[in-house]
Protein backbone atom coordinates (compact mmCIF):
# COMPACT_ATOMS: atom_id res chain seq x y z
CA UNK A 1 0.00 0.00 0.00
CA UNK A 2 2.41 2.29 0.99
CA UNK A 3 4.83 1.30 -1.85
CA UNK A 4 2.00 2.13 -4.41
CA UNK A 5 1.63 5.28 -3.04
CA UNK A 6 5.31 6.28 -3.23
CA UNK A 7 5.03 4.89 -6.64
CA UNK A 8 1.79 6.92 -7.59
CA UNK A 9 3.29 10.11 -6.06
CA UNK A 10 6.54 9.88 -8.09
CA UNK A 11 4.19 9.67 -10.51
CA UNK A 12 2.86 12.88 -9.85
CA UNK A 13 5.68 14.61 -9.38
CA UNK A 14 7.20 13.58 -12.76
CA UNK A 15 4.02 14.64 -14.33
CA UNK A 16 3.77 18.10 -12.25
CA UNK A 17 7.82 18.69 -13.82
CA UNK A 18 6.49 17.73 -16.97
CA UNK A 19 3.90 20.09 -17.21
CA UNK A 20 5.19 22.80 -15.01
CA UNK A 21 1.93 21.98 -12.89
CA UNK A 22 2.37 22.41 -9.12
CA UNK A 23 -1.53 22.38 -8.83
CA UNK A 24 -1.50 18.77 -9.91
CA UNK A 25 1.28 17.42 -7.19
CA UNK A 26 -0.98 19.36 -4.19
CA UNK A 27 -3.99 17.54 -5.36
CA UNK A 28 -2.57 14.49 -5.24
CA UNK A 29 -1.57 14.22 -1.68
CA UNK A 30 -4.88 12.73 0.39
CA UNK A 31 -5.92 15.26 2.91
CA UNK A 32 -6.40 13.59 6.45
CA UNK A 33 -9.92 14.02 7.32
CA UNK A 34 -10.55 16.20 10.60
CA UNK A 35 -13.19 15.51 12.84
CA UNK A 36 -14.09 18.26 15.43
CA UNK A 37 -14.91 17.64 18.85
CA UNK A 38 -16.09 20.12 21.17
CA UNK A 39 -16.11 19.40 25.30
CA UNK A 40 -18.44 20.87 27.78
CA UNK A 41 -19.38 19.99 30.93
CA UNK A 42 -20.59 17.18 30.97
CA UNK A 43 -20.52 15.72 27.11
CA UNK A 44 -18.82 15.44 23.89
CA UNK A 45 -20.01 17.18 20.81
CA UNK A 46 -20.49 14.90 18.76
CA UNK A 47 -20.74 12.00 20.92
CA UNK A 48 -20.39 9.43 18.89
CA UNK A 49 -18.07 9.54 15.15
CA UNK A 50 -17.51 6.70 12.66
CA UNK A 51 -13.83 5.95 11.21
CA UNK A 52 -12.03 4.19 8.59
CA UNK A 53 -9.37 1.53 9.44
CA UNK A 54 -6.61 2.76 8.31
CA UNK A 55 -7.65 6.01 7.16
CA UNK A 56 -5.25 8.62 9.75
CA UNK A 57 -8.16 11.34 10.94
CA UNK A 58 -7.19 14.34 13.01
CA UNK A 59 -9.05 15.14 15.77
CA UNK A 60 -9.79 19.06 16.60
CA UNK A 61 -10.44 19.11 20.28
CA UNK A 62 -11.88 22.55 21.99
CA UNK A 63 -13.35 22.93 25.28
CA UNK A 64 -16.03 25.71 25.66
CA UNK A 65 -15.36 26.01 29.45
CA UNK A 66 -13.03 24.23 31.47
CA UNK A 67 -10.17 22.11 30.82
CA UNK A 68 -11.22 18.36 29.75
CA UNK A 69 -8.94 15.46 28.81
CA UNK A 70 -9.38 12.97 26.06
CA UNK A 71 -8.88 9.97 26.57
CA UNK A 72 -9.14 7.16 23.98
CA UNK A 73 -7.73 4.15 26.61
CA UNK A 74 -7.70 1.30 23.80
CA UNK A 75 -5.48 3.16 21.53
CA UNK A 76 -3.13 4.99 24.24
CA UNK A 77 -4.43 8.29 22.54
CA UNK A 78 -4.88 10.97 25.00
CA UNK A 79 -4.95 15.23 25.26
CA UNK A 80 -5.49 17.57 27.57
CA UNK A 81 -8.53 19.32 25.72
CA UNK A 82 -7.90 23.03 26.90
CA UNK A 83 -10.46 26.23 26.61
CA UNK A 84 -9.88 29.13 23.89
CA UNK A 85 -7.07 26.50 22.18
CA UNK A 86 -7.57 24.09 19.37
CA UNK A 87 -5.50 20.73 20.12
CA UNK A 88 -4.95 18.46 17.56
CA UNK A 89 -4.47 14.54 17.96
CA UNK A 90 -3.58 12.59 15.01
CA UNK A 91 -5.72 9.14 15.04
CA UNK A 92 -5.10 6.02 12.71
CA UNK A 93 -7.29 3.31 13.77
CA UNK A 94 -5.51 0.22 13.62
CA UNK A 95 -8.55 -2.19 15.05
CA UNK A 96 -11.99 -2.31 14.40
CA UNK A 97 -14.91 -2.49 17.19
CA UNK A 98 -16.54 0.44 19.07
CA UNK A 99 -14.37 2.15 21.48
CA UNK A 100 -14.80 4.67 24.63
CA UNK A 101 -13.32 8.05 24.86
CA UNK A 102 -13.59 9.22 28.02
CA UNK A 103 -13.00 12.82 30.26
CA UNK A 104 -9.68 11.73 31.97
CA UNK A 105 -9.37 15.13 34.19
CA UNK A 106 -12.17 15.52 37.08
CA UNK A 107 -14.33 18.40 35.95
CA UNK A 108 -17.67 18.44 38.54
CA UNK A 109 -20.55 16.15 38.99
CA UNK A 110 -21.16 14.64 35.69
CA UNK A 111 -17.44 13.86 35.17
CA UNK A 112 -18.26 10.35 35.18
CA UNK A 113 -20.75 10.46 32.25
CA UNK A 114 -18.31 12.54 30.44
CA UNK A 115 -17.98 9.75 27.54
CA UNK A 116 -18.26 8.89 24.10
CA UNK A 117 -17.75 6.36 21.55
CA UNK A 118 -15.73 6.11 18.21
CA UNK A 119 -16.31 3.38 15.87
CA UNK A 120 -14.34 1.68 13.68
CA UNK A 121 -14.86 0.15 10.17
CA UNK A 122 -13.50 -1.82 7.70
CA UNK B 1 -6.30 -6.09 72.69
CA UNK B 2 -7.11 -9.87 72.24
CA UNK B 3 -5.05 -11.72 69.54
CA UNK B 4 -6.35 -11.74 65.88
CA UNK B 5 -6.87 -15.55 67.07
CA UNK B 6 -9.34 -14.55 69.69
CA UNK B 7 -10.72 -12.57 66.93
CA UNK B 8 -10.84 -15.12 64.50
CA UNK B 9 -12.29 -17.27 67.02
CA UNK B 10 -15.29 -14.33 68.11
CA UNK B 11 -16.14 -13.83 64.36
CA UNK B 12 -16.62 -17.32 63.79
CA UNK B 13 -18.57 -17.49 66.88
CA UNK B 14 -20.37 -14.91 66.20
CA UNK B 15 -21.30 -16.57 62.60
CA UNK B 16 -19.45 -13.77 60.42
CA UNK B 17 -16.23 -15.16 60.18
CA UNK B 18 -17.25 -17.32 56.99
CA UNK B 19 -16.98 -13.80 55.08
CA UNK B 20 -13.32 -13.51 55.68
CA UNK B 21 -10.82 -14.36 53.42
CA UNK B 22 -7.30 -14.74 54.08
CA UNK B 23 -4.53 -12.92 52.06
CA UNK B 24 -1.50 -13.08 52.69
CA UNK B 25 1.53 -11.56 50.96
CA UNK B 26 4.24 -12.53 52.70
CA UNK B 27 7.11 -14.69 51.36
CA UNK B 28 8.39 -17.88 53.61
CA UNK B 29 10.92 -16.86 56.06
CA UNK B 30 9.87 -13.42 56.42
CA UNK B 31 11.90 -11.65 59.31
CA UNK B 32 9.45 -11.11 62.61
CA UNK B 33 9.18 -7.23 63.25
CA UNK B 34 10.40 -6.20 66.50
CA UNK B 35 6.93 -5.01 67.70
CA UNK B 36 4.74 -7.03 65.63
CA UNK B 37 1.47 -7.25 67.14
CA UNK B 38 -1.46 -8.37 65.49
CA UNK B 39 -4.61 -6.35 65.48
CA UNK B 40 -7.74 -4.97 63.13
CA UNK B 41 -8.71 -1.92 61.95
CA UNK B 42 -11.59 -1.05 59.88
CA UNK B 43 -11.70 0.71 56.14
CA UNK B 44 -14.77 2.61 55.08
CA UNK B 45 -15.55 4.50 51.48
CA UNK B 46 -16.89 6.51 49.14
CA UNK B 47 -19.16 7.63 51.41
CA UNK B 48 -20.29 10.81 49.21
CA UNK B 49 -21.81 12.61 51.86
CA UNK B 50 -23.91 15.45 50.10
CA UNK B 51 -25.45 12.96 47.53
CA UNK B 52 -28.90 12.58 46.67
CA UNK B 53 -30.47 10.18 44.05
CA UNK B 54 -32.52 7.29 42.85
CA UNK B 55 -29.26 4.91 43.68
CA UNK B 56 -30.02 5.76 47.60
CA UNK B 57 -32.96 6.85 48.83
CA UNK B 58 -31.76 7.04 52.42
CA UNK B 59 -28.66 8.92 51.67
CA UNK B 60 -28.95 10.93 54.03
CA UNK B 61 -29.28 7.37 56.80
CA UNK B 62 -26.66 5.20 55.39
CA UNK B 63 -23.61 6.57 56.80
CA UNK B 64 -25.26 7.52 60.00
CA UNK B 65 -26.14 3.51 59.86
CA UNK B 66 -22.47 2.77 58.94
CA UNK B 67 -20.64 4.54 62.28
CA UNK B 68 -23.60 2.91 63.98
CA UNK B 69 -22.84 -0.82 62.67
CA UNK B 70 -19.35 0.14 63.34
CA UNK B 71 -19.81 1.17 67.26
CA UNK B 72 -21.64 -2.13 67.33
CA UNK B 73 -18.70 -4.11 66.57
CA UNK B 74 -17.76 -6.07 70.07
CA UNK B 75 -14.42 -5.44 69.94
CA UNK B 76 -13.58 -1.90 68.66
CA UNK B 77 -10.61 -1.74 65.77
CA UNK B 78 -7.31 0.21 66.50
CA UNK B 79 -8.19 2.55 63.80
CA UNK B 80 -10.52 3.25 61.27
CA UNK B 81 -9.23 4.81 57.54
CA UNK B 82 -11.62 6.41 55.09
CA UNK B 83 -10.11 5.98 52.06
CA UNK B 84 -11.80 8.96 49.67
CA UNK B 85 -14.91 10.72 48.59
CA UNK B 86 -16.21 11.27 52.06
CA UNK B 87 -18.45 14.02 50.36
CA UNK B 88 -20.24 14.31 47.19
CA UNK B 89 -18.77 16.88 44.35
CA UNK B 90 -20.08 20.37 44.18
CA UNK B 91 -18.92 23.52 42.11
CA UNK B 92 -20.12 25.60 45.29
CA UNK B 93 -17.18 26.37 47.77
CA UNK B 94 -19.37 27.08 50.22
CA UNK B 95 -21.43 23.73 49.90
CA UNK B 96 -18.59 21.81 49.69
CA UNK B 97 -16.93 23.17 53.16
CA UNK B 98 -20.38 22.22 54.73
CA UNK B 99 -20.98 18.57 53.87
CA UNK B 100 -16.97 18.37 54.82
CA UNK B 101 -18.45 19.73 58.40
CA UNK B 102 -21.58 17.59 58.45
CA UNK B 103 -19.48 14.64 57.67
CA UNK B 104 -17.26 15.10 60.17
CA UNK B 105 -20.06 15.84 62.60
CA UNK B 106 -21.34 12.37 61.90
CA UNK B 107 -18.24 10.41 61.61
CA UNK B 108 -17.14 12.13 64.88
CA UNK B 109 -19.62 9.52 66.65
CA UNK B 110 -17.61 6.30 66.13
CA UNK B 111 -16.55 5.52 69.40
CA UNK B 112 -12.85 4.83 67.99
CA UNK B 113 -11.15 8.50 68.15
CA UNK B 114 -8.21 7.05 65.81
CA UNK B 115 -9.35 8.32 62.42
CA UNK B 116 -7.55 8.36 58.98
CA UNK B 117 -8.79 10.54 56.61
CA UNK B 118 -7.93 10.59 52.57
CA UNK B 119 -9.82 12.38 49.81
CA UNK B 120 -11.38 11.28 46.41
CA UNK B 121 -11.99 13.47 43.58
CA UNK B 122 -15.21 14.23 44.53
CA UNK B 123 -13.28 15.59 47.71
CA UNK B 124 -10.21 17.28 46.17
CA UNK B 125 -9.96 17.58 42.25
CA UNK B 126 -11.63 20.73 42.23
CA UNK B 127 -9.73 22.93 44.22
CA UNK B 128 -6.55 20.81 44.19
CA UNK B 129 -7.64 19.70 48.10
CA UNK B 130 -7.71 23.66 49.67
CA UNK B 131 -11.01 22.54 51.24
CA UNK B 132 -10.26 19.06 52.49
CA UNK B 133 -7.33 20.16 53.81
CA UNK B 134 -9.04 22.49 55.73
CA UNK B 135 -10.86 20.00 57.04
CA UNK B 136 -8.95 16.85 57.55
CA UNK B 137 -5.42 17.53 57.29
CA UNK B 138 -2.55 16.41 55.04
CA UNK B 139 -3.39 14.47 51.66
CA UNK B 140 -0.65 12.14 51.93
CA UNK B 141 1.09 11.08 54.94
CA UNK B 142 2.56 7.85 56.60
CA UNK B 143 2.56 6.21 60.08
CA UNK B 144 3.09 3.08 61.95
CA UNK B 145 1.36 0.75 63.87
CA UNK B 146 2.35 -2.38 65.69
CA UNK B 147 5.18 -3.12 63.70
CA UNK B 148 3.24 -1.89 59.92
CA UNK B 149 3.86 0.88 57.86
CA UNK B 150 0.97 2.44 56.34
CA UNK B 151 1.28 5.21 53.13
CA UNK B 152 -1.28 7.14 52.78
CA UNK B 153 -0.97 8.12 48.59
CA UNK B 154 -3.13 10.86 46.95
CA UNK B 155 -3.97 10.42 43.61
CA UNK B 156 -6.80 13.24 43.48
CA UNK B 157 -5.85 16.46 44.42
CA UNK B 158 -4.43 16.80 41.08
CA UNK B 159 -7.83 16.29 38.95
CA UNK B 160 -5.83 14.87 36.09
CA UNK B 161 -5.12 11.17 38.50
CA UNK B 162 -1.55 11.38 38.89
CA UNK B 163 0.57 11.15 41.81
CA UNK B 164 2.85 13.47 40.61
CA UNK B 165 6.55 13.69 40.68
CA UNK B 166 6.84 15.61 44.14
CA UNK B 167 4.59 13.38 45.69
CA UNK B 168 6.92 10.25 43.93
CA UNK B 169 9.78 11.61 45.38
CA UNK B 170 8.44 11.99 48.43
CA UNK B 171 7.52 8.34 48.59
CA UNK B 172 11.15 7.18 47.36
CA UNK B 173 12.23 9.03 50.09
CA UNK B 174 10.14 7.22 52.89
CA UNK B 175 10.62 3.50 51.06
CA UNK B 176 14.30 4.08 51.29
CA UNK B 177 13.65 3.49 55.04
CA UNK B 178 12.09 0.49 55.06
CA UNK B 179 13.72 -2.89 54.76
CA UNK B 180 13.16 -5.22 52.01
CA UNK B 181 10.63 -7.33 54.24
CA UNK B 182 8.87 -4.70 56.08
CA UNK B 183 5.19 -4.86 56.05
CA UNK B 184 4.27 -2.32 54.16
CA UNK B 185 0.13 -1.57 53.53
CA UNK B 186 -0.14 1.71 50.94
CA UNK B 187 -3.85 3.18 51.13
CA UNK B 188 -5.46 5.22 48.51
CA UNK B 189 -8.33 6.12 46.73
CA UNK B 190 -8.02 5.21 42.90
CA UNK B 191 -6.16 1.77 41.94
CA UNK B 192 -2.86 2.15 41.33
CA UNK B 193 -3.15 -0.05 38.42
CA UNK B 194 -4.94 -0.02 35.08
CA UNK B 195 -8.45 -1.22 36.43
CA UNK B 196 -10.71 -0.11 33.66
CA UNK B 197 -9.03 3.20 32.25
CA UNK B 198 -12.13 2.72 30.16
CA UNK B 199 -13.94 3.99 32.84
CA UNK B 200 -11.32 6.46 34.62
CA UNK B 201 -10.69 3.42 37.16
CA UNK B 202 -6.75 3.83 36.95
CA UNK B 203 -4.33 6.54 37.99
CA UNK B 204 -1.95 8.08 34.86
CA UNK B 205 1.16 7.41 36.74
CA UNK B 206 -0.05 4.43 39.10
CA UNK B 207 2.73 2.40 37.72
CA UNK B 208 5.29 4.87 39.01
CA UNK B 209 4.17 4.24 42.43
CA UNK B 210 3.93 0.52 41.80
CA UNK B 211 7.59 0.20 40.54
CA UNK B 212 8.72 1.76 43.40
CA UNK B 213 6.88 -0.58 45.67
CA UNK B 214 7.91 -3.73 43.77
CA UNK B 215 11.05 -4.16 45.32
CA UNK B 216 9.40 -4.71 48.85
CA UNK B 217 8.16 -8.09 49.47
CA UNK B 218 5.50 -7.82 51.60
CA UNK B 219 3.05 -4.74 49.86
CA UNK B 220 -0.38 -4.53 50.14
CA UNK B 221 -3.05 -2.15 48.99
CA UNK B 222 -6.24 -0.93 49.91
CA UNK B 223 -8.38 1.28 48.01
CA UNK B 224 -11.75 2.88 46.84
CA UNK B 225 -13.53 4.60 44.18
CA UNK B 226 -14.43 1.75 42.36
CA UNK B 227 -17.96 1.44 45.09
CA UNK B 228 -17.46 -2.80 45.10
CA UNK B 229 -15.21 -5.47 46.77
CA UNK B 230 -12.31 -6.14 44.27
CA UNK B 231 -8.86 -8.07 44.04
CA UNK B 232 -6.14 -7.94 41.77
CA UNK B 233 -2.67 -8.36 41.91
CA UNK B 234 0.19 -6.81 40.07
CA UNK B 235 3.61 -9.25 40.62
CA UNK B 236 3.06 -9.77 44.70
CA UNK B 237 1.47 -6.62 45.25
CA UNK B 238 -2.22 -7.51 46.43
CA UNK B 239 -4.91 -4.71 45.49
CA UNK B 240 -8.44 -4.46 47.60
CA UNK B 241 -11.07 -2.42 46.28
CA UNK B 242 -13.62 -1.36 49.40
CA UNK B 243 -17.00 -1.29 49.10
CA UNK B 244 -18.90 2.11 49.24
CA UNK B 245 -21.51 3.62 51.20
CA UNK B 246 -23.68 5.68 48.86
CA UNK B 247 -24.36 3.18 45.80
CA UNK B 248 -22.63 0.08 44.52
CA UNK B 249 -21.23 0.79 40.52
CA UNK B 250 -21.12 -2.09 38.15
CA UNK B 251 -18.79 -4.65 37.90
CA UNK B 252 -16.11 -3.55 35.27
CA UNK B 253 -17.03 -4.30 31.71
CA UNK B 254 -20.12 -5.32 32.79
CA UNK B 255 -22.13 -3.17 31.25
CA UNK B 256 -21.64 -0.10 28.75
CA UNK B 257 -21.36 2.31 31.05
CA UNK B 258 -20.57 2.67 34.72
CA UNK B 259 -23.52 4.32 36.03
CA UNK B 260 -24.87 3.44 39.55
CA UNK B 261 -26.59 -0.11 39.83
CA UNK B 262 -30.24 0.71 41.08
CA UNK B 263 -31.56 0.36 44.43
CA UNK B 264 -33.89 -2.73 45.21
CA UNK B 265 -36.37 -2.00 47.79
CA UNK B 266 -36.06 -6.04 48.31
CA UNK B 267 -32.80 -5.72 49.50
CA UNK B 268 -32.09 -1.99 50.72
CA UNK B 269 -28.09 -1.41 50.71
CA UNK B 270 -27.42 -4.23 49.12
CA UNK B 271 -23.93 -3.72 47.58
CA UNK B 272 -22.73 -1.19 50.32
CA UNK B 273 -21.04 -1.55 53.18
CA UNK B 274 -17.55 -1.41 55.43
CA UNK B 275 -14.97 -4.02 56.03
CA UNK B 276 -12.34 -4.55 58.47
CA UNK B 277 -9.00 -6.30 58.08
CA UNK B 278 -7.55 -8.31 60.79
CA UNK B 279 -3.71 -7.54 60.31
CA UNK B 280 -1.08 -10.44 61.23
CA UNK B 281 1.43 -8.30 61.15
CA UNK B 282 4.65 -10.35 61.18
CA UNK B 283 3.11 -12.77 58.21
CA UNK B 284 1.72 -9.70 56.32
CA UNK B 285 -1.37 -11.44 55.99
CA UNK B 286 -4.80 -9.85 55.81
CA UNK B 287 -7.94 -11.61 56.45
CA UNK B 288 -10.66 -9.43 55.22
CA UNK B 289 -14.14 -9.30 56.32
CA UNK B 290 -16.92 -7.51 54.71
CA UNK B 291 -19.76 -6.11 56.70
CA UNK B 292 -23.19 -4.51 55.70
CA UNK B 293 -24.40 -1.50 56.48
CA UNK B 294 -26.63 -2.83 58.76
CA UNK B 295 -25.43 -5.93 61.00
CA UNK B 296 -28.34 -8.30 61.74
Amino acid sequence: MTSRRHVLSLAVVATALATGSVATYVLAQPAEKVIRIEAKRFDYTPGALTVKKGEPVVFELTSRDVLMGFNLPDFSLRADVVPDKVTRVRFVPDKTGTFTFLCDIFCGSGHEEMHGQVTVVE
Amino acid sequence: MASAINRRQFLQLAGIGGVGVVFASALPGVARAARAEDFYFVQLSDTHWGFEGPPNPDAKGTLRKAVASVNALEQQPDFIVFTGDLTHTTDNPVERRRRMAEFKEIVGALRVKNVRFMPGEHDASLDYGKAYKEFFGATYYTFDHKGLHFIALDNVSDPRAVIGDEQLAWLAADLRQQRADAPIVVLTHRPLFDLMPQWDWATRDGAKAIELLMPYQNVTVFYGHIHQEHHHMTGHIAHHAAKGLMFPLPAPGSQPNRTPLPWDPAQPYKGLGFRSVDAEVAQAAYEITEHPVIRS
